[in-house]
């Protein structure tokens, strides 16, 4: 379709538009002139009053951090009073003249002008800002003589956050750290504008918002010279809140100390509320010196450490679980009634797929003859769960190891958690473009392949176990104590998993066996007890072995050995504490893990029987 | 400095005719932006507590748009018709790129990086929507019936919702402005226009349900800056108590006290409005007012003369979104309009907004030099 355009019609109708425009725009700008008019004319006196001299200013007034204290109230991370040297750039008339002497008198490192430098730029020019923090006695006495050709530079008395217990726990409480750049983009102006500080890692970072507390401001009059004259209103900061966490920081130490020479981590539980009492990550690091900004050399040697300090094993490592996958794979067993527990089977020390000839073998050389439930347990024979596993497929025991919370995370109140992976037909499809193949159901069956666990998850796995299938959720954070009220910490999902009593109880006699069964692979650590312990090893490869070799420990590099791995919890009849403990490179699950698992143990059922 | 060596061309009227019409520039536009950004210099030198830096690198980009402008009002403006589609279609393409970028890097982006340029996609769009609104109204009949309003509409809200997720609200607004501006030109009835405003007041609840947070704090902060000192309220505060300390007559050049003791933020960019009404005064503030609507009338006559139905549509949108710039921006600076990211034009230090904005002012040049009779 084309209609014939009329032109004159056409051209009327634009100048008419533009004429209207004209007036639009006219009328806007008187709009724009009336207000500027009555900005500058109208207002000006009370706007000049404003801007005078003796004008108001509003300072913001920072609140104390909340604490942080163990479930028993020792304080795992304080405010200490520390001396800085501050200076007001609007009162300092050659800030570099003024700096270049300071770095002479007190031998300051050009990093920190540096860092001062930047933190000056986005501060308004008449607040503080801290050039040397936690200064030392004789900075402080040399500075003390000069202080009088130094105007506008002063001591001031500030704050510090301090962890007391250093390395110990520093995954878990995390530390604070000054605001950088990108962060500052983020956050609230109004409540950072006087922090200097904020959490980055752990509790420290995930309850920052409650560790923080309210700012609150002062309306000041000052003179020319910044100098406080009067204040005319105050609405004051509310301090940030305390947190009492579940963690029990000597059993903690008795955790990480048991660790030493090893790299590895600890998780403790308790079974009735699901309070992490434990959680270590060894190698640790000390927080302390983030706080008042590490050197760069020092958190350089940090990252690049092959220990990785940095990393927290606890809570992010993803470690294949080995053997003490088994309890989980026998109840599966049970619940799907696959076998009975009487059902007895002969283990030559090698299984074989119908039609393959590649041999799954037993870690014992000559197997372990005849074997039911309970000794496949109590012995971790590996070819009873071969074919456990075979008769199961992966589905089945995929979608029973998921009730677990085995390849999702398990809601703990701490940033950065892992997923770890639990294998299925659909996974291995989308993420290798692959069908499944049965002999990767075998060795999923002992905890190898594909399956990744986190320390956490295997704790949180077993105290599941424990719990007769009352899933617990672990937590940190017990209460927020805040000045007029207390919180409890991260409310809980309460979830069961439909189990059969008997079955449970039959797989939890297997593991009462591993401990005090004369056959056990833990019996080492049943001693000095008047009750009993329910575990399971594991040991982990991290070296594939081919088919015909032999594995040598002794003969091979230190960080190609197995990981050794336990999981436990006891008192067996009426459990209050389950536990992980994964050892890298320790070798057997038996001879290592087991027995820092033990004195954990121990230490907790006699302190609260 | 590209803009100084023109200046100094000015001296020999004979030979500047000459020169200026092969460079197919236009004498008073030319000589009310020339004015504009030497004054963009005066104040940031001041608003820019006297750093040399600042001034460089403004004057760069000032060189830079003042060439690609000559460069621009030489295309004979046949060429802008005849490729409206193709830059409205790669301009929106280009703004999905960006998003899709945004969302793998996390957080907002508004750019995309071909080596060492950085090129923004929302400010090639402020340009070639209203081409692409024009190019299809001029093949209608004029005024617009209801469904070439329709498709209109339609275009427009394509990039920018697309500018608006990324989110940049201040170019959306500006997209929006230069869109609509076309469909005023072509003789949009009364009644659809009295219409779109009575919808769009009843969409603003469901628009503020889709708002960024921040964007929410903003609108709030203009509604009652005093309940927020500390935080966003301080902005609109300080630059209120730096323009009204101004008086009539101003502190003087570099006698701005509020933005020396850093209490006015983003006093070169978006806020340089305030300092500058602070050290001139109501006397400055009208007489820079005075610039733009001369700038802005001057345009609103090449559009008058454009000779094809294009070339008008478009140039009166430019000249009309010109104005938008100016009202939004210094309307939020005096605290009758809400704070959105709108630089005042030709005087705000950096952002691409100076190449889009004489890029602009090169296709009126090229309308108003190119024409086929007399």
């Amino acid at each position: 379709m084309y209609t014939i355009k009329d032109l004159s019609v056409e051209n009327r109708i634009f100048i008419n538009r533009i004429v209207a425009a004209f007036c639009v725009i006219t009328v806007l700008t008187s709009g724009l002139i009336i207000r500027l008019i009555y900005l500058q004319i109208v207002g000006h006196e009370h706007y000049s009053l404003l801007a005078k001299d003796n004008s108001v200013k509003i300072v913001p007034l920072v609140p104390t951090r909340g604490m942080i204290y163990d479930r028993h109230g020792k304080v795992l991370a304080e405010n200490t009073p520390s001396y800085s040297l501050e200076l007001i750039p609007e009162q300092i008339s050659n800030m570099d003249e003024t700096l270049l002497r300071l770095q002479t008198l007190l031998d300051i490192p050009t990093d920190k002008i540096e860092l001062f430098q930047k933190l000056r730029k986005r501060q308004k020019r008449f607040v503080s800002t801290p050039l040397l923090l936690s200064m030392n006695d004789e900075e402080l006495a040399k500075f003390a003589v000069s202080r009088p050709y130094f105007p506008g530079v002063d001591i001031h008395t500030r704050l510090v956050r301090h962890y007391p217990y250093s390395d110990l726990a520093a995954h878990v409480i995390g530390y604070v750290s000054r605001i950088n750049e990108a962060e500052l983009k983020d956050l609230p102006i109004s409540e950072y504008r006087g922090s200097t500080h904020i959490g980055k890692l752990g509790i420290e970072s995930s309850y920052e918002i409650d560790l923080h507390g309210k700012t609150g401001y002062a309306e000041i009059e000052t003179n020319v010279q910044a100098r406080l004259l009067n204040t005319l209103n105050e609405v004051n900061p509310d301090p940030g809140a305390d947190l009492y966490l579940s963690l029990d920081i000597d059993l903690q130490k008795t955790a990480y100390n048991a660790l030493t020479g090893f790299n590895g981590a600890v998780v403790a539980i308790d079974i009735k509320t699901g309070g992490v009492l434990v959680f270590v990550s060894r190698p640790g690091f000390d927080p302390n010196p983030f706080v008042v900004g590490i050197a760069n050399d020092a958190y350089q040697a940090l990252q690049t450490s092959e220990n990785q300090p940095l990393y927290n094993r606890a809570l992010r490592g993803l470690y294949p679980p080995g053997s003490t996958i088994k309890p989980f794979i026998a109840l599966a067993g049970l619940e799907f009634e696959a076998i009975n527990p009487q059902q007895r089977l002969n283990c030559p020390g090698y299984y074989q797929l119908p039609g393959v000839d590649h041999q799954y073998r037993d870690w014992k050389k000559g197997g372990h003859g005849s074997v039911d439930l309970n000794q496949a347990i109590t012995e971790s024979c590996d070819v009873y769960f071969y074919r456990l596993a075979s008769m199961l497929g992966i589905d089945h025991m995929h979608s029973f190891l998921q009730q677990f919370g085995f390849g999702e995370k398990t809601g703990i109140d701490l940033i950065g958690e892992k997923t770890g992976l639990l294998p299925s037909r659909e996974w291995k499809l989308a993420q290798k473009k692959q069908s499944w193949y049965p002999g990767e159901t075998l060795i999923t069956g002992i905890g190898q392949g594909y399956l990744q666990v986190t320390p956490l998850q295997l704790a949180r796995a077993t105290a599941t176990l424990a719990n007769q299938g009352h899933v617990v959720t672990p937590f940190l954070v017990d209460k927020i104590v805040r000045a007029h009220e207390t919180s409890p910490g991260p409310e809980i999902y309460q979830e069961t998993i439909t189990l059969k009593q008997e079955n449970v109880n039959t797989v939890i006699d297997g593991m009462i066996n591993v401990v005090h069964s004369s056959r056990g692979t833990a019996k080492g650590i049943n001693t000095h007890i008047n009750y009993q312990i329910a575990g399971k090893t594991g040991t982990a490869q991290v070296l594939g072995i081919k088919q015909n070799a032999k594995y040598n420990e002794n003969s091979i590099d230190f960080k190609f050995r197995d990981h050794a791995l336990f999981i436990s919890f006891a008192p067996a009849n009426d459990p209050k504490i389950a536990i992980a403990v994964i050892v890298e490179n320790g070798g057997h699950g038996g001879s290592v893990a087991a027995p820092i698992a033990g004195q954990v143990i121990k230490q907790y059922l006699k302190e609260s029987p | 400095m590209k803009t100084e060596t023109r200046h100094e061309h000015f001296e020999p009227p004979s030979l500047l005719g000459t020169i200026l019409r092969k460079l197919h520039i236009d004498i008073p536009l030319f000589i009310g932006l020339l004015l504009a950004s030497l004054l963009s210099f005066v104040i940031l030198y001041s608003a820019g507590s006297q750093d040399m830096d600042i001034l460089i690198r403004q004057g760069e980009r000032v060189g830079l748009a003042f060439l690609l402008m000559t460069i621009i009002a030489h295309i004979d403006p046949y060429q802008f018709k005849r490729y409206s589609t193709l830059l409205f279609g790669l301009g929106v393409l280009l703004l999905i790129a960006v998003l899709i970028m945004g969302q793998i890097g996390k957080g907002a982006q508004r750019w995309l990086e071909f080596g060492i340029l950085r090129f923004q996609p929302s400010e090639m769009i402020k340009l070639t929507t209203p081409m692409m609104i024009a190019w299809y109204l001029a093949e209608q009949p004029m005024p617009p019936k209801p469904k070439q309003l329709a498709i209109a509409v339609l275009l427009i809200a394509v990039p920018t919702l697309l500018i608006a997720k990324q989110p940049d609200l201040g170019t959306a607004l500006l997209v929006v402005s230069s869109g609509a501006g076309v469909l005023f030109f072509a003789g949009l009835s009364w009644l659809f226009i009295a219409a779109i405003i009575a919808i769009c007041s009843a969409l603003t609840p469901i628009l503020w349900h889709f708002m960024h947070d921040y964007q929410r704090d903003r609108v709030l902060t203009f509604l009652n800056p005093e309940a927020d000192p500390l935080g966003r309220g301080y902005h609109i505060i300080q630059s209120k108590i730096a323009i009204g300390s101004g008086g009539i007559y101003g502190k003087g050049w570099l006698g701005s006290t509020q933005s020396e003791f850093d209490f006015l933020p983003e006093s070169s960019t978006d806020f340089i409005f305030a300092v500058f009404a602070e050290e001139f005064g109501l006397f400055g503030g009208l007489s820079l007012l005075t610039l733009y609507l001369l700038i802005i009338a001057r345009c609103l006559y090449i559009a008058s003369q454009a000779q094809d139905s294009y070339s008008r549509l478009l140039a009166s949108s430019l000249s009309f979104t010109f104005f938008v710039y100016v009202f939004v921006n210094i309307g939020m600076v005096i605290g009758i309009l809400p704070v959105v990211g709108v630089p005042l034009p030709l005087i705000s230090y950096g952002g691409t907004s100076i190449v889009t904005l004489l890029s602009g002012f090169g296709i009126l040049m090229s309308i108003h030099t190119h024409k086929k009779f007399r």
